[in-house]
């Protein structure tokens, strides 16, 4: 065969017009990455500012404004402790249905993804309701319970979907050495499934942290998640943009970052397996 | 065909019996699945039980002195209120358009990065970074320094064509939220395509290259089909998520001017918390329950099929 150009005009041309495109679409955050270290003035000049010497003032401010750290940790903390808690539910429902199958397990399955499909809007009054009277509006307690069970179903599937992996016969080995039930969870499947749950830990930590129906809803200044501390800077009040972008850029770089680590479990987790 | 061997080697693995389980081991399955049973169930029929409820008396926060059974007034309230038709309208055309929009540009995309170029990977992560982007940063990067009608990025670029700058918020507020949810979603899109293009059976490209198939006919009669499962896939579920979009809204426009860019989910929210009128807001969810139970039928029968249980 003849030795052809490393790089035909079809490559060229599919690079630049990919690279363009991902440009484009990638502006709006680089955008915003820029702005975070621009002074309030910088922010708004006109024509725009492509070269200036970056600031860290706006992330320091932002903090003593708005107290970012306090919402910071209502972030970590209601997304963290709800994943746990689902995990903790969801991996033992998971597991059952993927070794135990029963007549019914497929439908109880569909029926777990059908809770998922309710519109949060659609339970909104019943849960305003009863969060207050529990006292549990503007609480972490009440955000963890609510991104707990809004997040459930999805646990179980993808769990489940992991489980189901894992070959029968290490679990019929196991159980004709004399293991357990116990046993047999503990020091079979669940070895061989820390890959399903870290995942699927790494999916509900994503949803949490991004979820704003509820937090914007059932909660404010004392358990105000990031979602509503930038919400609160919609106020037309002045222009501060470039503190706005530091607020932003604190509230997704961490998740982003875990976003591109987990992209691959996210389509599994998001079409239910559908998609392989 | 390898997708159907593949089918039938998965069928063909699961269908083997599991060994029959132990007596002693049979109330420990169900003891592992209560309690994720009965959380979602009471996380589904509490609330649905309450918002019938509460759809059917005189339930204003503001006048807490009017009680007592109304049969269905609340509902003819919210069904006959003139921002209704509008909102329905609307989350129509939000729906419409996000799915179409993410669908089309996403299947490019996802055909464009396909095969190998320089720098494919670092492409892989800036595209997919939007959608991680919380819903109220999202809403307000776009409303500030993009959509600003003096100091916003596209004004700029209207003023370098020599354009006069859009009054985005005010002139296009359901389009401008469009934008924004598009933004976000196309990358979903996009990724679920790609990995889908992952499992092409390879051969047979190679082979419809041999013959000479254009790219054209290699669109029609291998890629298309094979994305076939993944568009209904996206279609469904971006239909779950968008039919009650609502951070967007609620940072941005407050759905306005006027319900130019009020949904359905919207509306409810701005009956129960901004009028105080639980019961109204209650008819209106159940409404909504209704609507998302016709996408969902479509959903369960999709992902059904493909279930190899």
């Amino acid at each position: 065969m003849a030795a052809r150009s490393k790089y035909p005009p079809a490559l060229i041309l599919r690079t630049l017009i990919a690279w363009l495109l991902t440009l484009l679409l990638f502006f709006p955050l680089a955008w915003l990455i820029l702005t975070a270290f621009k002074t309030e003035l910088q922010a708004i000049a006109v024509p725009p500012l492509l070269w200036f010497t970056p600031t860290l003032d706006n992330f320091r401010e932002v903090e003593e404004r708005s107290d970012y750290l306090l919402y910071a940790r209502n972030s970590l903390i209601t997304s963290v402790v709800s994943t746990v808690i689902g995990l903790l539910i969801a991996a033992p429902a998971a597991y059952s249905m993927a070794f135990f199958k029963g007549r019914h397990t497929k439908n109880i399955l569909m029926w777990m993804l059908s809770t998922k499909m309710m519109p949060a809007v659609g339970a909104l009054v019943p849960i305003y309701v009863l969060a207050q009277q529990a006292g549990l509006l503007d609480t972490r307690t009440g955000l963890i319970i609510i991104f707990m069970l809004s997040n459930l179903p999805i646990m179980v599937w993808m769990l489940y979907s992991h489980f189901k992996d894992i070959p029968h016969e290490i679990l019929e080995a196991a159980r004709m050495d004399g293991a357990n039930l116990w046993q047999e969870f503990y020091r079979v499947t669940l070895p061989l499934a820390l890959g399903g749950l870290a995942s699927t830990g790494l999916l509900c930590l994503v949803l949490s942290w991004n979820e704003a129906f509820w937090s914007l809803n059932l909660s404010s200044a004392k358990a105000g998640t990031l979602a509503t501390l930038i919400a609160s800077y919609s106020s037309p009040e002045g222009l501060f943009w470039a503190k706005l972008s530091a607020a932003s850029l604190m509230a997704i770089a961490p998740i982003v970052v875990f976003g591109w680590f987990s992209q691959k479990q996210l389509v599994q987790g998001l079409t239910f397996g559908a998609v392989k | 065909m390898c997708r159907v061997s593949a089918r039938c080697a998965d069928t063909f693995l699961y269908a083997l019996p599991v060994s029959e389980p132990l007596p002693m081991n049979r109330l420990l399955p169900r003891l592992l699945l209560t309690p994720a049973v009965a959380t979602l169930l009471l996380w589904m029929l509490v609330p649905l039980v309450m918002s019938v409820y509460f759809s059917v008396i005189r339930y204003n926060l503001m006048q807490p002195e009017q009680t007592g059974f109304i049969g269905f007034e609340n509902f003819e309230y919210f069904l006959t209120d003139p921002s209704f038709s509008v909102a329905v309208l609307n989350t129509i055309w939000l729906l419409g358009s996000v799915i179409v929009i993410t669908v089309v540009m996403g299947a490019a995309l996802a055909l464009l990065i396909d095969e190998a170029f320089p720098g494919r990977a670092v492409v892989r992560l800036l595209l997919i970074s939007p959608f991680f982007v919380m819903p109220t940063v999202n809403a307000l990067l776009w409303k500030h320094m993009m959509m600003h009608p003096i100091y916003g990025a596209l004004a700029q670029v209207w003023i370098f064509f020599g354009a006069t700058p859009l009054e985005w918020l005010s002139d296009f507020p359901l389009g401008s939220i469009v934008i924004m949810v598009a933004w976000q979603w196309l990358p979903f899109a996009t990724l679920i395509f790609m990995t889908a293009l992952q499992s092409m059976n390879r051969e047979q490209l190679e082979a419809a290259r041999m013959d000479g198939a254009t790219y054209l006919q290699q669109l029609r009669y291998l890629y298309i089909p094979h994305l076939g499962r993944s568009i209904a896939v996206v279609v469904m579920i971006e239909m779950i998520f968008l039919l009650s979009i609502f951070a967007e809204i609620f940072t941005t426009t407050g759905g306005g001017p006027g319900d130019a860019s009020t949904n359905v989910a919207f509306l409810i929210f701005k009956q129960a918390l901004l009028n105080f009128d639980a019961g109204v807001a209650s008819a209106g969810a159940l409404f909504a329950v209704l609507l998302a139970n016709i996408a969902a039928a479509f959903l369960i029968r999709l992902v059904g099929r493909n279930l190899d249980t």
